[in-house]
Formats: structure tokens, sequence, C-alpha cells
């Protein structure tokens, strides 16, 4: 692989191939010295335009364990965050040796456009761009999915039949973008649901179903149900009248979640809105799986570094 | 100075030599011979007449890291044109009579082109009040075009008045329609590409809306409209359902829409961000049936330079616009001509003879007869060339071609009576500043 | 090019028996031994000595092969950079750990001593056996480190230009170990 930009452009046995490789990494997680040598005297830049505490850090740790040095750089709020700063920074990155660069940028693109300008020769992992990306997150999504479905089972399978509904502002959702790709590239049956506001238009030629009825979705028994983040300013944008009106339709409340199967699981990206789009109980309970979402992640930069910056560069994908 | 051109191929297929003597056509025929004359041999070339673009941005004065008015009458001589109208967004904006008789003078000086600069229609392009119109029209620069391009002359009432307000003086509005509210943060065409990239999406419909509003204010005040750079299917429609109904409206549509679609945002590459922005493979052929049946009347290349930084950045940070005038002649062929929708004749009409009428330029109705200006290109349609930043002569190498393949080059370019275009290559500076002041002096 | 048979299915099984012996005889017998077979060949080799182990001690060993496991060396490799990525092997560890263990390493050959050099630091993040013993099929020689093995199947010596291929019935369908090229 020699970047990571979307999950769109991955094919199944590049996707079945990280997830495994994400399985023998969490296994590092259990072991008494938590730390791989495979990338020892790599350098892995978080490059951080918009500011995301979370994925930074996961990152960081995932570098850290496979003994790569780790530069935060944060571009936000800094004289460079607009403009020429994207090819400056990247050539002082680049003049700097950084092996990888793990680019967080508000505009969509961003690291397409480091990849593809020239500028750094490093690997490029997409950490979420504007309103189009964020292939690790949906990457660790699927590995959770598959972690809970098959357990130990669980290499070297896909997400065949398993039926997945994702709840909210999918128009504005980079998550939902690369959940959509993958998952249905792992053979899963994508749901998408939120109000017509909130989905993308020419919807229509993307590989789902889509409905508004959160409570029709749930009657349909669903093995998953991913709840997006709502973000305060899309009511000031006319998407819907208010949180009230948003929590009653699309939220899954205490009663909505009596009625999901028992052995569903309940998904969220974080950070959460507790009592808007997922009540306390909901996140808090069995079936959801924020906080292993949250394990996971780790495990799942790890094997993208790891199959980023070990290898000859035209290795594999 | 005296030019004597043997063997060209008029738009209209005839072949001719032309003999042009102080700035005018003084002779037409075969065998034509003239002591002294400088020689041009066009055989197997095709001569048009000089171009006119209608949506050029000269970005002087205020923004000369992008273009001045030398660097873009270069380019545009390069592309074969003779005249260009100067869009108003420059720093300070042309609402003033001392702004756009400074952007004339300049052009008249450099020499390559005419240079015909527009008026804003609201002061400071604000959108709130008009700008000096009667000013401008009656200054030296006599503007007959007032546009806020860039900018949409959104408020209906205000659009209203600028209507019947320039009616007064002669004058056109060319409008951007491009509803503000329905492109806040817009970043390419609106549908499932946009959708799956995460751009903000600019849909059709805002600027279809705009063109129906604006259509109908002008048959209720009877005005005249101009429509820049349409580049939707359903603004086609809006405005062939206009004309039907004899509304004095006129349109142009730039030469990328006539061939780029939206297809190549998909990389990101911010040389194929531009404002309207690049739309469905439909609507760019919409945009040729358009043009071919004469619901659109010319093709403006609202060419648009912008420094490296302004587009070496992430898509949304980027600057809107495209350079154009050194391309558009071969991307019109390549769109129209070599898809059999138009003749040279009807590249004469839409490219020269029609802007120049919308823009009240005098001097283009009558090409190639005796007596007539001698503005002309001499154009080669049969080679073919990968275009490069070499062919760019302006300061913006901004360019959607580059790394492509065009047809056709011009090989020299006749304004006023002396070259600003030999053997391929621009005449040198002073050279055509000199040929200019005596085609003054001669009045 | 043409390949030598060098050992067939009998010689193999008989290699490995006498190396199951040898493990035996140095450890006195079976208690606190770990076979850890490094992926993929030397893990079925593992798998097939802890298989002849329990039949010779049948006491002394754990019913199934709970004391054979499965060490990827993979991240710890000294020449990740220069060759095409490799896809990790699950490490599978036996449920006592290696603390205070005797670990055997199995591998099909010893060549230039890196992959064993580089399953020593793996080991090494996994626990602290009390020592480390390496038992392989083929020694070929042009060793690169100062590693030199306890228990081998065959000494192969070999020209740099030859290719040593093992293959193993439950991976390739075969028993047979053959060299190929060289200056022939």
């Amino acid at each position: 692989m020699r970047h990571l930009l979307s999950t769109k452009g991955l094919t199944r046995d590049e996707a079945v191939m990280i997830l495994d490789v994400a399985e023998d990494m969490a296994d590092v997680a259990g072991r008494e010295v938590k730390k791989l040598p495979a990338l020892r005297g790599k350098t892995v830049v978080n490059l951080f335009f918009e500011d995301s505490t979370r994925t930074r850090i996961s990152f960081e740790a995932a570098a850290k364990r496979l003994s790569a040095d780790v530069i935060n750089f944060s571009a936000k709020g800094s004289s460079v965050s607009k403009g020429e700063s994207l090819k400056d920074t990247a050539q002082t990155l680049a003049a700097m040796g950084a092996d990888a660069v793990v680019v967080r940028h508000q505009a969509s693109g961003a690291p397409s456009v480091l990849a593809q300008s020239g500028w750094i020769d490093a690997g490029i992992v997409n950490a979420g761009d504007g309103t189009h990306e964020h292939p690790t997150q949906a990457l660790l999504d699927a590995f959770t999915i598959r972690r809970r479905l098959h357990g130990a089972s669980a290499r070297g399978r896909d997400l065949d039949g398993v039926t997945v509904t994702i709840v909210g502002d999918i128009l504005h959702s980079r998550v939902a973008r690369s959940n959509v790709w993958l998952l249905t590239t792992l053979g899963a049956r994508v749901h998408l649901v939120a109000p017509a506001t909130l989905v993308p238009l020419g919807v229509g030629d993307w590989p789902v179903s889509v409905g508004y009825d959160l409570d029709d979705a749930i009657a349909g028994r669903p093995d998953v149900v991913m709840m997006l983040r709502i973000q305060a300013e899309r009511m000031n944008a006319a998407f819907f009248p208010n949180a009230r009106e948003y929590a009653r339709q699309w939220g899954l409340g205490d009663e909505r979640l009596a009625l999901l199967p028992a052995a569903s699981l309940v998904m969220h990206p974080g950070p959460m809105n507790r009592g808007l789009e997922i009540s306390a109980q909901a996140a808090d309970s069995a079936r959801s799986t924020v906080l292993e979402q949250v394990a996971n992640g780790v495990s799942i930069r790890m094997a993208v570094l790891y199959l980023l910056l070990s290898g000859a560069s035209e290795g594999l994908g | 100075m005296t030019i004597l051109i043997t063997g060209a191929t008029l738009p209209n297929g005839d072949r001719t030599d032309l003999l042009i003597d102080r700035g005018v056509i003084t002779e037409t025929g075969s065998g034509l011979s003239s002591a002294g004359a400088a020689r041009i041999d066009a055989d197997g070339l095709t001569a048009l007449p000089g171009l006119v673009d209608l949506h050029t941005h000269l970005r002087e004065p205020g923004f000369e890291q992008s273009e001045t008015v030398l660097t873009g009458s270069r380019a545009a001589a390069i592309g074969g044109f003779t005249a260009v109208f100067a869009m108003a967004n420059t720093s300070p904006v042309a609402d003033t009579a001392g702004v756009v008789e400074q952007v004339a003078s300049l052009g008249a000086e450099h020499g390559y082109v005419t240079v015909r600069p527009i008026g804003a229609v609201t002061a400071g392009l604000a959108g709130k009040t008009l700008a000096e119109i009667g000013a401008m029209a009656h200054s030296r620069a006599a503007v007959r075009v007032f546009s806020d391009d860039g900018l949409c002359v959104s408020d209906p009432l205000l659009m209203r008045r600028a209507l019947e307000y320039v009616t007064t003086f002669g004058g056109v509005i060319a409008q951007h329609s491009q509803d503000p509210r329905l492109t806040e943060g817009a970043q390419m065409n609106e549908g499932a590409l946009s959708s799956e990239l995460g751009l903000a999406g600019w849909p059709a419909v805002a600027e279809e809306s705009i063109i129906a509003r604006d259509v109908l204010l002008a048959q209720h005040v009877g005005a005249r409209l101009h429509v820049c750079h349409v580049s939707t299917a359903g603004s086609v429609d809006v405005i062939r359902w206009a004309k039907a109904r004899g509304i004095a409206v006129t349109a142009e549509v730039t030469p990328h829409h006539l061939l780029l679609t939206e297809q190549l945002v998909r990389g990101y590459d911010s040389r194929f961000k531009v404002n309207p922005p690049l739309r469905r493979e439909e609507d760019v052929l919409a945009q040729r049936a358009g043009l071919a049946d004469g619901t659109i009347d010319i093709v403006a290349t609202d060419h648009a330079p912008h420094p490296l930084e302004s587009k070496e950045c992430a898509w949304d940070e980027a600057a809107n616009g495209m350079v154009g005038l050194e391309s558009a002649l071969s991307v019109v062929q390549a769109a129209v001509v070599d898809t059999g929708l138009m003749s040279f004749a009807d590249v004469a009409r839409v490219l020269s003879s029609k802007p120049a009428e919308i823009g009240r330029l005098s001097g283009y109705d009558a090409a190639f007869e005796v007596g007539a200006h001698a503005n002309l290109a001499l154009y080669d349609p049969a080679v073919s060339r990968a275009f490069s930043t070499e062919q760019l002569h302006g300061k913006g190498i901004n360019s959607p071609y580059l790394a492509r393949t065009l047809p056709g080059q011009v090989m020299t370019t006749i304004h006023d009576g002396y070259a600003t275009v030999r053997d391929g290559r621009l005449v040198d500076a002073d050279e055509v500043a000199d040929a200019a002041r005596e085609a003054v002096a001669r009045g | 090019m043409t390949a030598r048979l060098v050992l067939h299915q009998a010689d193999i099984a008989r290699a490995l028996t006498r190396i199951s012996h040898e493990i035996l005889e140095s450890n006195r017998g079976a208690s606190d031994l770990v076979l850890l077979g490094i992926p993929t060949r030397g893990a079925t080799l593992a798998r097939r000595i802890g298989a002849i182990l329990a039949g010779i001690e049948p006491n002394s060993i754990a019913p199934g092969s709970g004391t054979v496991g499965f060490l990827d060396v993979t991240m710890y490799r000294d020449d990740l950079a220069k060759n095409p990525t490799r896809a990790p092997s699950p490490t599978q560890i036996p449920a006592g750990g290696i603390d205070g263990k005797t670990v055997v390493l199995v591998d099909d050959v010893l060549y230039s001593g890196r992959t064993i050099r580089a399953a020593l630091d793996a080991i090494s993040d996994l626990g602290r056996p009390r020592a480390v013993r390496l038992a392989v099929l083929v020694d070929r020689g042009h060793r690169e480190l100062p590693i030199r093995a306890d228990f081998v199947g065959k000494n192969l010596p070999t020209s740099q230009s030859e290719r040593i291929n093992v293959r193993l019935t439950e991976v390739d369908g075969v028993d047979e170990v053959t060299i190929e090229g060289g200056e022939s």
C-alpha cells in the first residue's frame, strides 16, 4: 500500500488483509511488552489541520507500538492553516524525512492533493478529510463488527450478509461514506436512515438502501446500528427544526433500544451527543461497542502504518 | 504598413488574397500583389475575423500578480483575439469612469488587442447600490457592458433597476447567474459525484432560477439581458424558451463548459475548479447543441488567471477560475467543429461578430470585405499540439488543458492592420506598441 | 532448471524422530518444554515434533499439542524495508506461557541466521524462557550471524546461488526437500 486515502479503492481482499493484520496487532496489546520493532527508524508525522485529540492519540499510540518516531504537527490555529500552507508544510515535513504523514484536514481531498502533489514522497494516511472519507474509522468499525460476530475465528472472513443500518447526518459524514464503501465491499448490506435533508444527492447510485424511518429500520432487525454524531450547527442551516425533533425521530433512545434484537451491535464513532442521537443507556449497554471501537482503532492504525511503511515501495496494493 | 496575405481560406470556404493597408482591407481576390508589402503565406490556413472575448479578467488594477492588461493582452493575441472585454472585479472595482478609462488606455497603449472595460453594476460589487453607470458609459472608455461578474446581482429589485437604467445608455447587463444562498460554500457541481467526493454542491437550479427570473424581468422592463457562462442543460432550456417568447436575451458559454466534465474533479486537482463548476456530460452536450442552434449566442473565455499559490492547495481553499484565452479557439474546434456541429463560419459568428454586436463594439460586422477594419487571425486547424505551459502567455498557468492534445494553432493575428502574432509567435511588445501609436495617429 | 531431490518422505520422518529424541534427551524429558514453530513450514514441523514427543512420552505431555505454539517473526525482521510487504501470521503461545520454560524454536531451513535473530527478539518481548534451543530440518550453511542449531535434521552444504525447497504434506501436498539452481 502506497497511501490510504479512501476505502472506495480497496478491494475485498485488501480490506480483509488489513483486518487480519490488525488481528495480529491486537494480540500485541495483550502482551507484556506492547511494542513491536517493525517500524524502528521510521518517522510518522501526525499533521492535523483540524482538532481531533482522539484520532491523533490513536495514531500516535499505533505508531509508537510499532517503534516508529512520532512527530505531532498541529497546523490549526497557527499561522499556517490556509492556502499555500499545505504545500509549505508538506515540503517542511519532506525535508525532515517523514516516512508517513497522517493527515486530518477540514477540506475534502486534501490528503489526495498531498499524495499527488510531488511536494512530499511519504506515504499519506487520510485521518479524515472534510466531508469526504475517514478510512481508518471505517476499517476499525468493520474490524469491531467482525470480531463481535466471529470472535477468534475472524481471520480471513468478510462481512458477508451482515446488515448494518447507519443513522444520522450522512450528508456531512466522512465516517458514513467510508463505511458505505468498505462495508459493502466486505459483503455487508448497508441501509441509511436520515431525514431527507441529510441524505446526499445522488445516493441512488450508492450500493445501499435508504429510508427515512428509524423505527422501520429497527423492525428489520439489523445486525448493527451505527449512530452518527449530529452537529448543532446543522439546526441553524435548516436541515431539521431542532434537537428535540431530531432525537424523537432519529435518536436511538431507550424505547428503540428495547426493540432492537439483543444480539444487535450499537456503534458510534464518537464523540457522542448523549441524549441527542444516542441515549446514555444505549451508549453504555452491553450491545454498545463504543469503547471496543477505541481500542480497535489502535490495532487498525498499526496495521495500516505497518502495511504502508514496511516493504519496498512497490509492495502490496 | 502594408500586409499582403496570400491564399487564405475564408470562413465560408472561399480562397482569397487579402491586401491590408493603413488598418483596413483594401483589396481581396486572387493573384494580388503589392510592392513593399509584408507577405504572409496563408496557404492551408483559415482566416477568421479577429476574435472578440466578451468575458476576460485582466486583473489590473489591483491584482497584477495574477495578470496585467499587457500580459492578458498578449495571451489574447496569441489566441487570435483582437478585442477583449475586461471584467470589472478589479481593485479598485471598475465602478467609476476613472478606473475604466485607465484600463482602456492601458490596452490602447500596449496595442495587442482592443480592451473594452466592463463596468460594475453595483458600487464596489457590493450588490447594494448602482455604480456610476452613466459616467462610465459617457467616459472615454464608452462602457456598454455592465457586470458584477464573480458575484450575482441577486437582489431582484436592484436587478430590475439595473436592467432599466442601462437601457438609457444602450448598455446591457451581463449577469453572473448564481443564487448566493443556494451556493453557500459550493465547491463543484451538485450531484452523485459531489456526494461521493464530499464537496459542497453547486446545484444547477441555483443558475437556472436566476436566469429564469432575469429573463422575465428583462421582458417586463423591455431591456436587454446577457447571461454569462451558461453551464447547465436546464439553463439552455430556459434561454431557448425566453428567446421563443421574443425576450431580448443573449447568452455565452465558455470553452471549458463545451469540453470538460465534472469527472475531472475526481482527483481534487484544483486546476479544474471554476465557477460555475464543470457539469455533467449531458450538460456539456446541451451547451454544444445550444451553441449550434443559436440558443447560446457566443463563446466567451472567462479567462481567469490566478497565481500559482491560489491553486496549490486543498480544493476548498483554491481559487475558482481557469485561463482560457490561449486555448479558446482550439477548444471550440475540438468541441463543436471537429464534432461536426458547427463550421468555421459559425465559429466566426460566435467568437467575433456576435460578441462584438452584444458589446456594441464597431468594426466587426463586415469581416473580410473591402473597407473593413483589418482585425483577423490566420488559423491552422490541421495541426494538433500537446498543450503545455509553453503555449501560455499570460501570467496564469492555471489551464485545465495542460498535458492534453488540442487541435489547431493561431499562426498570425492582425489587430488594426498590424501583426501582433507572426509565425505562431507573439510580436515583440515594443514593435506592437509602436504600431499601435501609428494606428492611433492615422486615426 | 532441474531440482535435485535430497530428502524423501522417509528421510524427513526419520530426521524428525531423531530430533525429537535428542530434544527429550537434552531436556531430560518433556517437562517445561515449549515448541515454537516459525510459520509457515516451521509451524508444521513443530506440530509434527509435538506429536512425536507425545508418542514417546505420553505421560509427560498434556493431551493435544499444548506445548506447541507458533511464533511469527515478521515484525522483527531486519529486511522489512527491502522486500515487498509481508502480511504477518498469527503468533500463538501455549496457555502456560514461556516464562521459565525451555523453548525450542523450530524452522525448516537454517541459512543466514537472521530469521532466528528476529525470533530471539520476538521471544524476549513475550517473556523470559529458562533456555532457548533451535531445531531445524535443514542447515545449509552461509551463516551471517553467530547462531547455530542445537538439533539438525540434515546438514546440506550448498552454494549461495542454490535454492533449497522444503515441501511438507500439510502445506504443499508432498514431503520432500530439493535443491535447485547453482552452477551445475
